[in-house]
């Protein structure tokens, strides 16, 4: 990586590069005899391939191999009884539609893209249903527990409470559809080395699955993925697109790239799954909660169960003695779904936070008055202390610079002309956690410091991060510290998922900071030095060029006696349209109660990406398909409507910034989730506080509106 | 591969004789949409004439009439000192549509041809009576939320996306054409075709025409007028409606008008018994209601498109009162 300059500390580390196109992402590199894979893709949506014609395709200009179940070339573990039903061109079966059938290579990518074209397949088809919501109803379709049932004290005791409601929401599928599209670039070389340039959140991770799949050590694979172009949580796994396209390369013996098109983003790559949610809940008529039940239904696929957490929220956030949940994923013929930012606690969040408004509308509360009179001590579901929760004065922040005083508890009483303004506000949840990571840190001579880990950074300034924790703890510029990451071969750390990695990461980087500098400490002692004499002093004393640590990090038991969660809140003004019903989202403010900032500029950052998503959650995106055919119909960025600079205003982001004491050295818990997690909501009950139309249907879109 | 041709010519004499020469053959200009249909394999010409260097960009007045050439870019229009000042109503219009990365490229005449956004159209393995005549409509029964609500036929419901042509239809617009035999001219609300048996075409422009300008009359309309696009983000979307309203007001009472729509049909729906309404009358809230409420005379919805039977209206109103409140 290029040595970076800088002029403020808080500065991403790689952001000059990223402006000037000299971050180099997986699709841009180029290896000797490099050749290009297309998919081809089923076009019915569940059945049987009776017929693969590839002659045309392998016939065509520049084609060098077309690869289908017809000759699945070896791949070690799919050979084996068990494992994944969807093998890659080992399996005859049609899962869902678009699915890939076969990879054409060529020695163009427009070559391959025309030979892919001139595959014909021919199919049994068999009756299939990809609409969720008529499957959910179907008594004769599968229902699966997701998560356990959770049941604390009386189970369903809103329905005897003296204020009562249940409702019911639905989120449609959400697709993440980052700028960056998926694939992969394999080479398979002699003996069995293979080095991958990969679009991953976890370069150990697709190392791992690569060396499962084929059956081969996996010293003998190289991942690299030092740029990612945007993941959201579809990254986080090594899709069968990458297996085939390594196949591929073990096949012909020549590297080969895949990158899919936007529409197959799609349907290769994962997606937020739709889900239908009822929430029961009861007060009593001074606004204490009496009974909080949640039952929450997902969409999974037919072929592999995913499941998240949408109904954990509501064991521990609010003060209620009497709270069940229940989770169960049902399974369509569409795609298995994956984590999207925020995961199932952001489609949890939309529902209870929604419910938690409407509850305070009926006991004639301000919203804000009800969260607060509700907001518990301790965990009750853990029954264990919150390691650190500053809520009611993040509350506060929030009120004041949204000007909370300015609403009305009576829906639509503040109207301009046409425009009715209306705010809304809502909490977002998610575990603080901490994982297990090793750093490497070599502190040199010339007064530089180099930091290694096999960790990602898909946008959120991982780089950045952990070179502030190191300027911090040894005082060395910013400038003179180099973070690499992206790279399988450096010491090991997990995915970059969950909002873990700084808590993480960043905490074997303190450890390794702190040996380096009690190591230089020894050293200056042992030289006759002044114990606090400058390291480059003391290495020159001491005739070493460098000095080196490896450390391996992870939480003490300590840590288990507490209840760790980061916070944020959302305040949002809206205005809306009453003749076309247009939402304009006018105002934001966020507040994040995640620990210590470490980075100040990306950790607002996340916050202002986690309010765009939160827009696009709550008005413009939805997948679409038409559940006849079983196929997407808003497969592109022109019909899926992700928010453009014109539907995001001002983002007022406040951090508490108060260290947790127990989660690890920084005392810095994750917020990648929480910047998104509830954001929907607010936007949902701002709209009801402006017009007095409660919409449990996300998109919040203009016919919604005017119904 | 699927090869074609590419050609360049400076003339619209030599463009005209080469489309002539192959049934196969498409005129290039900004290519916004074309290049799009072609990845897709909506469409596969033989030959691609690019036309970007023929002058046909230019944008003057003629007489009381605004001349503007098929190859000017919606940028240039929407900017143009001319345009902003004596038909603003087509500059707002332009600048609804699209991104603007788009409108640096996209001509007047290309925005005039592109095809519709309907999804069927886009997905070869659906049925589409537009691409493929005779395989049915997948839109009728199936996800139609930005489809017609007037003129649709049962092979057909489709609507053109263009917000430009809203504006140029209300503003009594006329297109050179020019063939073979030489020029004809056509108003511009001739110039698109209902879907009816021929779903297939788009507009009422022969194999062997090029569009050469637009002329539009220099109006009174200036002043009062909007045009308002509802969609579903505030930016680079379609149309779920939108409204090209202008009216002179003298003392209040509205001496000339017009209105069209878009988002809701085939092509531009110009509302000429609104205009007929209004015209004469007082320029308030309940004749705008009235107004409205003759427009949707015949609309018919299509199960997800239904919305727009109420979206239409109000909208139609909220242009009126938007551009009344002008001055």
């Amino acid at each position: 990586m290029e040595k970076r300059m800088l002029k403020e500390d808080t500065d991403r580390v790689d952001g000059i590069l990223k402006v000037t196109g000299k971050a180099k992402y997986f699709a841009e590199y180029e290896l000797p005899g490099l050749t290009y894979g297309v998919l081809v893709t089923s076009t019915i949506t569940k059945g049987k391939i009776t017929g693969l014609d590839t002659k045309a395709a392998e016939n065509a200009p520049g084609v060098i191999a077309v690869i289908s179940h017809l000759n699945k070339p070896s791949v070690a573990a799919y050979e084996q009884e068990g494992g994944p039903q969807m093998k890659i061109f080992y399996t005859d079966k049609i899962f869902y539609n678009g699915q890939p059938i076969a990879i054409v290579v060529a020695n163009t990518f427009e070559r391959a893209t025309y030979a892919a074209s001139l595959v014909g397949a021919t199919y049994a088809k068999e009756e299939f249903n990809t609409d969720f919501a008529k499957a959910l109803k179907d008594p004769k379709a599968k229902k699966l527990q997701g998560q356990a049932d959770y049941k604390r004290g009386i189970e369903n005791a809103y329905k005897t409470a003296e204020v009562k409601l249940e409702e019911r929401y639905f989120l449609p599928i959400e697709t993440h559809n980052p700028m960056e599209l998926h694939g992969i670039i394999a080479d398979w070389r002699p003996n069995n080395q293979v080095t991958v340039y990969a679009k991953t959140q976890g370069v150990k991770s697709t190392q791992g699955t690569i060396a499962n799949v084929f059956k081969i050590p996996v010293e003998n694979i190289q991942v690299n993925s030092e740029f990612v172009g945007g993941g959201f949580g579809m990254a986080l796994r090594t899709w069968p697109l990458e297996i085939a396209t390594v196949m591929a390369s073990k096949h012909i013996g020549k590297p080969v790239k895949l990158v899919i098109t936007r529409a197959q983003m799609f349907t290769m790559v994962g997606n937020r799954p739709a889900a239908i949610q009822v929430i029961g809940l009861g007060a009593d008529k001074d606004g204490k909660l009496t009974g909080i039940t949640h039952r929450a239904y997902g969409e999974t696929s037919t072929y592999e169960n995913f499941t998240e957490g949408v109904v954990n929220m509501a064991k521990f956030m609010y003060q209620c003695d009497n709270v069940n949940t229940s989770y169960a994923i049902v399974p369509v013929d569409l795609g298995v779904p994956i984590w999207m930012r925020g995961p199932g606690e952001a489609t949890g969040a939309f529902a209870l936070e929604s419910a938690i408004d409407e509850m305070a509308h009926a006991l004639d509360m301000d919203p804000l008055d009800f969260r607060i009179k509700n907001d518990p001590e301790t965990d009750q579901q853990k029954n264990k202390p919150f390691s650190s929760k500053n809520i009611k004065e993040a509350y506060k922040i929030g009120a004041e610079k949204i000007g909370w005083s300015n609403r009305k508890n009576k829906p639509g009483s503040l109207v301009e002309g046409q425009w009715q303004t209306g705010y809304g506000v809502s909490v977002g949840v998610f575990n603080a956690n901490r994982g297990k990571a090793s750093v490497k840190g070599i502190l040199k001579a010339d007064g530089s410091l180099l930091l290694q880990s096999a960790t990602s950074d898909i946008g959120p300034g991982t780089g950045t991060g952990m070179t502030l924790i190191a300027n911090k703890l040894m005082k060395i510029p910013v400038n003179k510290i180099t973070f690499e990451l992206g790279d399988s071969s450096l010491p090991p750390a997990p995915s970059q998922g969950g909002s873990a990695t700084l808590s993480t990461v960043g905490s074997a980087v303190n450890d390794v900071c702190v040996a380096l500098k009690s190591t230089i400490t020894e050293l200056a002692i042992n030289s006759n030095m002044d114990p606090t004499a400058n390291f480059v002093e003391v290495l020159k004393k001491n005739n070493l060029p460098f000095i080196e640590v490896t450390k391996e990090s992870q939480g003490t038991k300590e840590r288990d006696n507490y209840s760790m969660y980061s916070f944020s809140i959302h305040f949002v003004q809206v205005k809306v349209h009453a003749l076309t019903g247009v939402v304009k989202v006018s105002k934001i403010v966020s507040v994040g109660d995640s620990g210590t900032i470490v980075s100040p500029k990306t950790a607002r950052s996340q916050m202002l990406g986690g309010a765009v998503g939160g827009i696009g959650m709550a008005l413009t995106e939805e997948s679409v398909i038409d559940h006849r055919y079983g196929r997407y119909i808003n497969n592109n960025f022109a019909d899926y409507h992700v928010p453009v600079n014109a539907d995001v205003p001002e983002i007022d982001v406040n951090f508490i910034n108060k260290p947790d004491p127990y989660i690890n050295p920084m005392g810095a818990k994750g917020m990648g989730e929480i910047a998104l997690i509830g954001f929907s909501a607010a936007v949902a009950n701002a709209v009801f506080n402006a017009t007095g139309k409660r919409i449990r249907s996300l998109p919040i879109t203009p016919d919604k509106v005017l119904a | 591969m699927i090869n074609f041709q590419y050609l360049r010519t400076t003339s619209a004499k030599s463009a005209i004789a080469l489309l002539l020469k192959d049934k196969n053959a498409k005129f290039l200009a900004g290519g916004t949409n074309l290049i799009d249909l072609m990845k897709r394999g909506v469409t596969a010409p033989e030959k691609l004439i690019d036309i970007n260097h023929v002058p046909l960009k230019q944008i003057e007045q003629v007489g009381n009439k605004i001349h503007i050439g098929a190859l000017a870019t919606n940028t240039a229009v929407a900017e143009h000192a001319l345009i902003k000042e004596k038909l603003p109503l087509l500059s707002w219009a332009l600048q609804a549509g699209a991104s603007a990365q788009l409108r640096n490229v996209a001509t007047v005449g290309g925005n005039m041809m592109q095809r519709t956004r309907c999804g069927y159209f886009y997905d070869t393995e659906m049925p589409c009576n537009k691409r493929q005549p005779g395989t049915g409509c997948g839109a009728m029964e199936g996800f139609n939320r930005m489809h017609a609500i007037f003129g649709t036929s049962e092979k057909c419901i489709a609507v053109h996306p263009s917000d430009m042509c809203v504006a140029l239809a209300a503003l009594d617009a006329e297109v050179v054409l020019a063939g073979n035999k030489g020029e004809r001219k056509m108003a511009f609300k001739d110039f698109h075709r209902l879907a009816g048996d021929t779903p297939q075409l788009d507009n009422n422009l022969k194999a062997d025409e090029m569009i050469i300008r637009l002329e539009i009359p220099v109006n009174n309309l200036a002043k009062n007028y909007h045009y308002l696009k509802v969609r579903d983000r505030a930016s680079y979307a379609f149309a779920l409606v939108s409204v090209a309203a202008a009216f002179e007001l003298n003392n209040n009472k509205i001496t000339d008008i017009r209105l069209a729509m878009g988002g809701v049909a085939h092509k531009p729906w110009r509302l000429t018994a609104s205009e007929d309404f209004l015209k004469g009358k007082e320029a308030s809230l309940s004749n705008f209601e009235k107004a409205a409420e003759l427009a949707m005379q015949g609309a018919k919805g299509f199960g997800e498109n239904n919305f727009k039977l109420k979206l239409a209206p109000n909208t139609i109103i909220e242009a009126l009162n938007l551009a009344k409140s002008k001055s």
